[in-house]
């Protein structure tokens, strides 16, 4: 059974990886939350800033867990600048996680949404055939395709890379190379993370052949217990009852690709 | 013969003894609904503001031994919006709490719900980690007999006060909320606490101070529960550490009409609503109560 702590617990940064000119991934001990599910979530509170949700990152060392975070607004700036030596203080894990078929499955990821699916892949059953499709804008934003390949190095797998700017891989959207390989290929299943527009395509893509499909989403959070409600989405709480759904229940979404709360509930349109 | 779970709170009347407390899971009708269907007599709404608030950065809530610790900082998309948002509703007992540091933002707020299917107000003050209003306001028994006052006045629904412990004896609150009119109360909120990380020798939540919620205020809350019921005839709705069927049957016996739930939601999810029922339900059925009104107040025979 998995001990989940809904009190920080206080952890020093062991490792800083430079991943791109503007991900970073933080290495600390964490025996607790180095074997989490593929999908699940912990609370980071940067002690001063704030408390995020942030997918837990694998890492190639025993007893580590990790965060990877793009600086994007003042909390993620926060924690992207921390330094070896520093504290952070973690609480969790929390949220479901995927359910991983059998078969030829794809793992379509844009920027950190890629967190979550790299622990899938590390979880990947010996008989999967695993795509993994990573999009990002240019060649020095593109991370974790060597990561990937080492993790796949015993299974079939194969990495489609695309940028925005085609100086890497190849040119354009995740979705797009996609929409082309779900024309060839049979897939049994798909996962994804990554901006909500990018996961909304890729869920009506998926529903209209039939392939089931999963997505992680993200929603302001609080609690991550399930009892602020802050990241409500319809009828559900996306930290207790995700943060994985099925894209069954995503396409009877009122609010899936469209709208999110702010801070104060209100909702407001992606 | 089927016990009858339904309860009276004065003019109030729900079928099931259990709602959700405010500040908890309240911002969408969706999960309004989901909670109603899952058990609950009612709902609360968080605390709604005249204008939206953001509330404090996180962390705003953690567990911690015993129960949690939360300054969310009354964090709500303010009262016409929510109002808006709740206009399509027939079918699900909402109780629309409402915070605000004078009398006439009530009435504002009161307002918006014309045309509403409101079922009671719950006037929060006891919020006990945002300044000039809240328990701030349940300290002053003067402003508190104002505010209950003008929103009677207002208010098609009943009115219900949410008291908590702060520097004012709450008795006094009690007192003031009758005298402008109250309903009912609502006891207790959650008590002013901090929690401090000894590794970096920081507060926990941002806003340092907050609310102790969960089981270890639930001694607090049955004690304050009994003294009310004891002192005045007004209908009191129990709320402080409900967790289980026993522990609503404990607030009962103290004198509560009704209960609330709130942190419990955390450990045990919106099932704990139709364990309630069931547990309730079984009490009845082993010791031959017909009716929950029977049992208010019992621990008062000795």
């Amino acid at each position: 059974m998995q001990s989940v702590s809904n009190t920080p617990s206080i952890r020093t940064i062991e490792k800083v990886i430079d991943e791109t000119p503007t991900v970073r991934t933080i290495i600390i001990s964490d025996s607790n939350l180095e074997n989490v599910l593929p999908g699940q979530f912990a609370m980071v509170w940067i002690p001063g800033v704030n408390e995020l949700p942030m997918s837990i990152m694998i890492t190639e060392e025993k007893g580590k867990a990790a965060f990877t975070v793009r600086k994007r607004g003042v909390s993620s700036t926060a924690l992207y600048d921390l330094k070896v030596g520093q504290q952070i203080g973690v609480r969790g894990p929390y949220g479901n996680s995927f359910d991983i078929r059998d078969g030829k499955i794809a793992l379509i990821g844009g920027g950190t949404g890629l967190v979550p699916l790299m622990r899938l892949a590390k979880f990947a059953k010996p008989t999967n055939d695993i795509t993994i499709l990573m999009g990002s804008k240019s060649k020095d934003e593109v991370f974790f395709e060597s990561l990937a390949n080492r993790i796949l190095v015993d299974k079939k797998h194969q990495i489609i890379v695309t940028t925005e700017d085609g100086s890497y891989g190849e040119r354009g959207f995740v979705t797009d190379v996609l929409e082309n390989l779900v024309k060839g290929t049979k897939f049994d299943a798909i996962y994804t993370c990554g901006p909500e527009k990018m996961m909304h395509k890729i869920v009506q893509l998926a529903n209209s052949k039939g392939i089931f499909v999963q997505a992680s989403l993200e929603r302001m959070m609080k609690c991550a217990i399930g009892i602020c409600g802050s990241c409500c989405m319809d009828e559900v709480l996306v930290c207790h009852d995700g943060t994985i759904f099925d894209g069954k229940f995503l396409a009877n979404s009122q609010e899936f690709g469209h709208n999110h709360r702010a801070k104060s509930g209100i909702l407001e349109n992606y | 013969m089927t016990p009858d779970l339904s309860v009276s709170i004065g003019p109030i009347k729900f079928g099931r003894p259990a709602m959700l407390a405010s500040g908890i899971l309240g911002i969408s009708l969706e999960v309004f609904n989901r909670i109603y269907r899952s058990g609950a007599g009612a709902v609360v709404s968080k605390s709604l503001s005249k204008e939206p608030w953001d509330g404090y950065p996180n962390p705003t809530i953690v567990g911690i031994e015993g129960g949690y610790l939360n300054a969310v900082g009354l964090s709500n998309p303010g009262a016409p919006y929510f109002a808006n948002m709740i206009k399509p509703n027939k079918d699900v007992p909402i109780i629309v709490s409402l915070v605000g540091s004078i009398e006439d933002e009530f009435e504002f707020m009161v307002k918006q719900f014309e045309g509403c299917n409101v079922a009671a107000y719950e006037l929060n003050l006891s919020c006990p980690h945002v300044e000039k209003v809240g328990l701030e306001v349940g300290d002053d028994p003067k402003l508190v007999t104002k505010i209950v006052s003008r929103v009677k006045s207002v208010a098609k629904a009943p009115v219900i006060g949410k008291v908590g412990l702060g520097t004012t004896n709450y008795l006094d609150t009690v007192k003031a909320a009758i005298d402008g009119g109250a309903d009912a109360i609502t006891a207790i909120n959650t008590l002013r606490a901090m929690g401090i990380d000894i590794e970096t020798q920081r507060p926990i939540l941002s806003h340092k101070i907050g609310g102790l919620s969960g089981l270890a205020i639930k001694p607090v809350a049955v004690r304050c529960v009994y003294e009310i019921t004891s002192k005045f005839d007004i209908p009191v709705i129990g709320c402080g550490g409900v967790s289980t069927w026993e522990d609503a049957l404990e607030f009962i016996f103290a004198g509560a009409s009704a209960v609330q739930v709130g942190s419990a939601i955390g450990d045990g999810w919106i099932d704990i609503f139709g364990n309630i029922n069931d547990g309730i339900e079984n009490y009845m059925k082993k010791k031959g109560y017909i009716k929950i009104s029977e049992m208010v107040g019992l621990a008062k025979r000795f």
